[in-house]
């Protein structure tokens, strides 16, 4: 049985796919101009290799994501090799390799969120932005993400809409929560 | 406790996202309004008031017995004002009272049958003023220890207390402590694993935001205990609150010369960093935390070495959880022994619960170890909201499992629930009810490890994806005999050959829920009954 998982498994391993986990493909884009305040946060740090995780917080906070040319830059100024770079910043969720929509929601789908309902939160937030959950592109303007527990399961099922922070949501009955939706600014982009 | 008329206003994040900084601000207005000064009421910002799913919460303290209030909208400012005044000059109750229906009984079992130790500055203290915490006792353990005691004296009333890590694995606390403390003279560091990624757990949110300063006392002592003169507090970067306080807390202890060179004027000397996540499970995982905290990848190595003896820069390392930590300072004020007289044989003191789900009570509940399943659950938590019976605790996040209602008898300890398939964990407690599918549960945790395993063995990488698409079949009810075979099967082997915690223990909640639920897959077989004879034979 044993020898028969593991032959399940070299195929299984072949076609796995996460999205995270992926290595991206760098793109060669045209030199982009430097970006001082880059090299600012680098020397803030004293281009210290261990302080690579908090330059790249800093330097996707001033740019919103970490495109080739800005860890490229990244790497240069801390002497570091391009692939340890990519390879730190393509491991961790947080990170965006892609640039983000203008707003995006996460949704808990952590296990208090889930068994309030946030399986059926996401859901409806999908129906009514036309966008699919962990789809990044979103529709251009609104994306959905799940994220796994924020801490906040006391008040579960819980929602993040532009870094705020909606509780207590009711999901039953639907109208409730899409009033609750609605004042969070989503917008009702398709017809239900 | 102090008798200074005062208000406690939940600030951590669970009250502040029900609105309680605005309720905190009509306060002080309706507190102007009634002509008091700050000294006559104060109304102080604190942490977490327990009963999180009742927020905004309010405590309010007197020469009487304090009382709580939940749910208060700004609009109540007045009355709460009011009420407080008339709890300070003993006039009677007002027959009309406006507030009925945001009293929270403290005499409740919620609150009753708690025994705060960890959390006992939390909701007391002001998280952000080191004055404060000093009032309530903080570093006082830290100055005593630093004048009064050897480390090795400091090691020995760890070791007498019995505590053991509360990050999960239960690994003896002064045990870990002596290992470090004796390797090879030279650099060691302290790590305070405040990662907590499993879903469903706050504690360690709850203590960062509303203690820091003890979780520092605590970090402080241990870095004596063991020699170390560096530190770091490694939090996820979806904590931002949680972030905030420690940062300020570290820098207020640095201008206090409670962290920095000459500590208390003696030659102990401590610096303490924090460390942000980046969002990666498996980084909660000490090997792998301890890479992040390097600025690498955080792939979870083999073990041994272990961070004791080999972490940080190859340094002797010493890495706890917040929970253990920050019961070091009441360990050292009443004595390893005092410590050991609660909980049960081989599970001392007492552990930090975060109860949610389909429960009445949802918030922090801190009780002694050993202290029944079904205690924690039904009458603290109060049961399931609409009455019926509960299916299910769920323990241990991913890692743990399904604990079925006719096990809620069971005292909860380390070993007890190992026994039954799941762990304690960190300590998170989500409440099933009737209405929670168990193959849907086993195959929402299996999504979460299949998004979260590091990538770095293949059992855990692939085999956890094909664990996935096996529950798949049974959620979609078109599984066959086979699949259950195959189930069983997969889940041994990933256990069995992953590298990691997160890979050995991902098979869990889908073995604890074959294993009390069983019933339930076999029902969602396309022909149940075929299912159902396959599991009959194999037994
Ligand atoms: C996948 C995985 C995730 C873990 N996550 C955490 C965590 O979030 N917090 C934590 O304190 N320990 C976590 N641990 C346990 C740590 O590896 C380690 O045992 C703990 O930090 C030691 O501290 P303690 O002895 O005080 O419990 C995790 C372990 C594994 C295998
Ligand atoms: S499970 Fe959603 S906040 Fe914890």
């Amino acid at each position: 049985m044993l020898h028969a998982c593991r032959a399940l498994l070299t195929v299984a391993a072949a076609v796995a796919s996460k999205s995270w986990w992926e290595t991206i493909a760098m793109t060669p884009s045209a030199p982009a101009s430097t970006d001082p305040r880059i090299a600012q946060v680098i020397r803030r740090h004293g281009a210290r290799a261990d302080a690579l995780i908090e330059v790249l917080h800093q330097v996707q906070e001033l740019h919103g994501y970490l495109a080739p040319e800005v860890l490229r830059e990244v790497a240069t100024g801390m002497g570091l090799p391009l692939s340890r770079v990519h390879g730190v910043a393509s491991f961790y969720h947080l990170f965006r390799l892609e640039p983000p929509t203008a707003h995006r929601c996460a949704v808990c789908l952590g296990t208090a969120c889930y068994v309030k309902g946030g399986a059926q939160v996401a859901a409806r937030i999908e129906q009514r932005l036309g966008v699919r959950l962990d789809d990044a592109a979103g529709d251009g303007v609104w994306a959905l993400q799940h994220v796994s527990c924020l801490g906040a399961c006391g008040q579960a099922p819980v929602l993040v809409v532009d870094g705020e922070l909606m509780t207590r949501l009711s999901v039953d009955p639907p109208e409730a929560l899409d009033a609750r939706l609605e004042a969070a600014g989503l917008p009702q982009r398709t017809t239900t | 406790m102090p008798v200074t008329p005062q208000l406690r206003c939940c600030d951590a994040s669970g009250c502040r996202s029900a609105g309680g900084q605005a309720l905190r601000r009509a306060l002080e207005e309706a507190r102007d309004a009634a002509g008091l000064t700050a000294e006559a009421l104060a109304i102080k910002p604190v942490g977490c008031l327990r009963l999180c799913g009742s927020g905004p919460l309010v405590a309010c303290d007197g020469p009487g017995p304090s009382q709580l209030f939940g749910g208060v909208a700004p609009e109540h400012a007045g009355a709460l004002i009011a009420a407080s005044v008339a709890a300070n000059d003993g006039s009677a109750a007002v027959s009309d009272d406006p507030l009925a229906a945001h009293r929270l009984d403290l005499s409740d079992p919620f609150f009753a049958l708690q025994q705060p130790v960890v959390l006992e500055g939390c909701g007391q203290v002001n998280p952000e003023s080191i004055d404060d915490a000093i009032a309530f006792g903080t570093y006082a353990q830290l100055h005593r220890v630093l004048q009064e005691l050897t480390p090795e004296q400091v090691r020995d009333e760890v070791r007498r207390s019995g505590l053991r890590g509360r990050g999960g694995a239960g690994y003896p606390t002064g045990l870990k402590w002596d290992t470090v403390a004796l390797q090879p003279p030279g650099p060691r560091y302290v790590v305070c694993n405040a990662d907590e990624g499993d879903p469903g757990a706050f504690m360690d949110r709850s203590v960062l935001e509303s203690d820091p300063h003890r979780l520092i006392e605590g970090m402080a002592i241990a870095a004596y205990a063991v020699g170390a003169e560096r530190g770091f507090v490694y939090v996820r970067a979806e904590y931002p609150l949680a972030i905030e306080r420690l940062r300020l807390a570290l820098q207020q202890a640095r201008s206090r010369h409670l962290l920095g060179n000459h500590i208390d004027g003696t030659s102990f000397n401590l610096r303490l960093e924090v460390r942000v996540g980046a969002g990666a499970y498996v980084c909660g995982e000490e090997t792998a935390l301890l890479l992040s905290i390097q600025g690498q990848r955080g792939m979870p190595q083999p073990r041994p070495p272990f961070p004791a003896q080999s972490g940080l820069w190859g340094a002797p390392t010493l890495i706890n959880n917040v929970e253990t930590f920050t019961a070091v300072p009441a360990i050292l004020r009443q004595g390893g022994h005092w410590y050991a007289g609660i909980g049960t044989e081989h599970s001392k003191g007492t552990k930090v619960f975060a109860l949610s789900g389909a429960v009445v009570n949802t918030g922090l509940v801190e009780v002694p170890m050993g202290t029944p399943l079904r205690t924690v659950v039904e009458v603290i938590g109060g049961g399931v909201p609409d009455g019926s019976p509960i299916k299910a605790v769920q323990t241990g996040g991913p890692s743990g499992g399904c604990i079925p209602a006719e096990r809620l008898d069971t005292p909860v300890d380390y070993e007890s629930l190992l026994e039954l398939g799941s762990m304690m964990g960190s300590g998170g407690m989500v409440v099933m009810g009737a209405s929670t599918s168990m193959p849907e549960v086993a195959r929402h945790f299996m999504g979460f490890s299949v998004n979260e395993s590091c990538g770095k063995c293949v059992p855990c990488r692939a085999g956890t994806v094909q664990l996935a698409q096996l529950l798949d079949r049974f959620v979609e009810h078109r599984a066959t005999p086979a699949d259950m075979e195959r189930l069983d099967a997969l889940c041994q082997m990933v256990k069995v050959t992953s590298l990691c915690g997160l890979g050995q223990s991902a098979p869990n909640p889908v073995l604890s829920t074959l294993r009390w639920f069983r019933h339930e897959y076999e029902a969602a077989c396309r022909e149940p009954a075929a299912c159902v004879a396959a599991g009959g034979v194999e037994r």
